[in-house]
């Protein structure tokens, strides 16, 4: 009885998997700011507002230079937002913030308004990887968060392997590592012999706040203070945790699956600088 | 009341000058802490006070090395006891102490890990304590764990799994003990995950300190960021605004249902029952999209704020919330009904991984774990504080201590968190969501207790002369509740480990902290 039932409960839904990156992306949730667009030339002289609000220290004013907002930091809190009497941090609803460099998260300065988004890897690594990638994926410390938003890329809604990507148990079996978590001490040690099993060549994404800077655990001395301290990372993806949708846009756009194609492109929605 | 033997009284969510809480000489503290347990007490926490007299609370690079002789000066034990049948908490502390004490442990079970805890922080020993050995230090690049439990014998055999898991799961290792295929022990070391949040507390609040109680355990978000801004408002002397607290307590129970949702589908899929592994993969979504709709992010970052909420709810996203959520609670309801549909489904979780009633209540477990051994225990019912002092639900207890009562006890909490979020949704309170938040008490003592979705989390924070944090202990309901799954898996099948696991789902970085 129970089999019918479930049969004809499938044939009634129909497929379940979203259209993107083929077609729309989903919209984010109304009140998710998305990346953010910093102006540093808007700022009033010696105005410290935003500074003042920022859960972890993101945001610095260095003397005769533009103030520096860093999303590696930023867990999207949107306080700045809301003290900046000018207007120069603003929320761009743009679901897309994965970058290839740490330092392509900090924004503010002349032609660093917003983020500079990730290119593809290179033709040998996309060649080899492009249409196949399996992750081992590793917490050091991750709340569980970035975890759960990075799973819920393989349920029926995203279907991840549809691109090919794959989360598999045995580093071995592994062509990289995503990372979430601040890197913790006591991980070190299990992060690097994970690292040391996956066989060249092989990649590093750090996921979340957390694995890119500390997030919100910034200058404690029980983590490393994020995933680069210990290994080469090829893809940051900001968020606390970052949405799905930002997630899976940083993985296929390192895999060059973007291009081309609509959601490689600014969403339909955006609310423009 | 004879103050000689009783704690000092208090309700969830209050506070008590510092020099009230009544003390005793540390091996007489321990006599009246076990005698509070006996009458029927539960310990919420345990944990050490350092004496301002001997130099600041030990800073993080201080921490003194396990079972050294102590460094840094005497500390106050303190003890928080709830009892559940009389809606009480009560709070007592042992006078300052160096060195060495009787153990507690030894007369009651619940003090094991609380007394290793801070045996590793302050180096005091207890003596007598059977099993003493790090609960979560770092030892260079990884726990110190120290020696595990072995079984002799020339047909055991020992399994070592984890730190890191084959799924994408939080890191921690299992040392099993076994005869063939049966479990005859399990030790859970973990550790792994600590990021130093009690530490970084002291001085505080500081200005991530919010952000980090969010993260503490990040399915856990509202929770612990609910028992974080109730000790903040009480310290303060007052409370949130009641539209804060009704849009807590509706934040609180959609974290329930994306979790217990997605504890269903993922016991589901570890028995190979893909119909409902596959739609509550997709539903547990659908309740985090509804969290989204209320403050924009999925864990609910963002909507607790000390002293009321960061966002509220206009009458159209009210509207689009009960559309949503009736929709989502359809769906869990049809794929919960394959689930118990399926014989093959309840014959994998029947009698596998059980705890019996009188273990749970020895142990202390909390929330559903311990509601599926048939222990009525819930903060909601017991300790009702903030809107749960005006709208309950009823406690969903399910008797047998198995897998498939823990999996009964999550569907009727997915029935009654459904029904209690139709309910407040449809008559919200007037007023501000939030209101400034008053200076803290200086030297107060303030306790606060949530039902979480895991069970019960508590906050208990110390104030200075200043008002500041002197001291802060978060206790998450997984502290209390790893012990549960060790004691489930003795006479398991190892290959039963899995669903076993899953069907206490606890958090790694909730107990390391």
């Amino acid at each position: 009885m129970f089999v019918f039932d479930t049969i004809t409960h499938r044939l009634k839904r129909g497929c379940e998997t979203m259209a993107y990156p083929n077609g729309p992306a989903p919209a984010l949730p109304d009140r998710h700011g998305g990346a953010l667009r910093v102006e540093a030339a808007k700022c009033a002289d010696g105005c410290t507002a935003c500074i003042a609000v920022c859960p972890t220290g993101a945001i610095a004013h260095p003397s005769g230079k533009p103030v520096a907002l860093d999303l590696g930091r930023c867990l999207f809190c949107s306080e700045c937002v809301v003290a900046c009497p000018n207007h120069a941090i603003v929320q761009t609803r743009d679901h897309r913030m994965a970058v290839r460099r740490r330092g392509d998260l900090v924004l503010g300065g002349r032609g660093q308004e917003e983020l500079r988004l990730a290119d593809a890897l290179g033709d040998e690594l996309r060649g080899l990887l492009g249409r196949s990638l399996r992750l081992r994926q590793v917490s050091a410390g991750g709340c569980g968060a970035c975890e759960a938003d990075t799973n819920v890329l393989g349920t029926i809604g995203w279907d991840l392997s549809r691109f090919g990507i794959q989360f598999v148990a045995s580093p071995r079996h592994a062509d990289g590592l995503l990372i979430t978590g601040p890197v913790t001490k006591a991980m070190e040690l299990a992060l690097l012999k994970t690292w040391e099993a996956v066989p060249e060549p092989k990649i590093v994404i750090a996921v979340g706040a957390c694995a890119i800077s500390g997030g919100p655990f910034v200058g404690h001395s029980e983590h490393c203070g994020g995933a680069e301290a210990l290994l080469p990372v090829d893809l940051f993806v900001p968020g606390c945790p970052p949405h799905p949708l930002t997630i899976l846009d940083g993985l296929l756009r390192l895999l060059g699956r973007l291009e081309g194609l609509p959601a490689g492109g600014p969403p339909a929605g955006r609310v423009g600088a | 009341m004879n103050s000689t033997d009783t704690f000092a009284q208090l309700a969830n969510g209050t506070a008590l000058p510092w020099a009230e809480v009544p003390a005793w000489p540390v091996a007489e503290f321990v006599q009246v802490t076990a005698s509070a347990l006996e009458r029927g007490g539960r310990l919420c926490a345990w944990f050490g006070v350092a004496e301002p007299a001997a130099g600041p609370a030990l800073g993080r690079a201080q921490a003194p090395a396990a079972g050294s002789a102590l460094g840094q000066g005497a500390i106050c034990l303190v003890a928080v006891v709830a009892f559940d049948a009389e809606n009480i908490l009560s709070v007592g502390r042992s006078e300052p102490f160096a060195g060495k004490y009787p153990a507690l442990t030894p007369l009651n079970h619940q003090a094991h890990l609380f007394e290793r805890e801070v045996w590793e922080q302050y180096g005091v020993e207890p003596e007598g304590h059977p099993w003493l050995k790090p609960v979560r230090r770092t030892a260079g690049t990884a726990p110190a764990v120290g020696e595990f439990f072995r079984v002799d014998g020339a047909e055991i055999h020992e399994v070592a799994v984890g730190p890191v898991h084959a799924g994408i799961i939080e890191p921690g290792h299992f040392r099993f003990q076994c005869a063939g295929e049966e479990v005859i022990h399990l030790e859970i070391a973990l550790g792994y995950q600590h990021r130093g949040v009690e530490t970084a507390l002291a001085g505080g609040p500081h200005r991530a300190t919010c952000s980090q109680m969010e993260t503490v355990a990040g399915d856990t978000t509202i929770a612990h960021a609910t028992a974080y801004a109730t000790v903040l408002e009480t310290l303060g002397g007052g409370e949130a605004p009641l539209r804060a607290q009704w849009l807590r307590s509706i934040a609180l129970e959609l974290e329930r249902l994306a979790n217990h949702t997605g504890d269903l589908g993922a016991l589901a899929n570890d028995v190979a029952f893909l119909p409902t592994s596959s739609s509550c993969g997709k539903i547990r979504g659908d309740f985090l999209n509804l969290t989204a709709l209320l403050c924009g992010n999925r864990f609910g970052r963002g909507l607790v704020r000390p002293g009321g909420c960061g966002h509220d709810l206009e009458p159209a996203r009210i509207a689009q919330a009960l559309e949503r959520l009736a929709a989502a609670l359809a769906e869990v309801e049809t794929a919960a009904t394959w689930l118990w549909d399926a014989a093959s489904v309840r014959a994998r979780f029947e009698n596998v991984g059980t705890v019996y009633a009188s273990q749970a209540a020895e142990i202390g477990l909390v929330g559903p774990a311990a509601r599926a051994s048939g222990v009525v225990r819930d903060v909601r019912y017991d300790h009702p504080a903030g809107w749960h002092r005006f709208a309950q639900a009823p406690v969903a207890v399910w008797s047998g201590g198995d897998v498939l009562a823990r999996a009964r006890v999550r569907w009727l909490e997915i029935q009654r968190s459904g029904q209690f979020l139709r309910e407040q949704l449809a008559s919200p309170p007037e007023g501000a969501v939030r209101e400034e938040l008053l200076p803290a008490a200086p030297d107060t003592l303030a306790v606060t207790l949530v039902e979480g979705w895991r069970g019960e989390v508590c906050h208990v924070a110390l104030t200075d002369e200043a008002g500041r944090f002197r001291n802060y202990k978060v206790v998450d309901p997984s502290f209390h509740n790893w012990t549960g799954l060790a004691l489930a898996l003795r006479g398991q099948a190892i290959s039963d480990f899995p669903i076993c696991n899953k069907s206490f789902n606890l958090s790694y970085c909730g107990f390391d902290l």
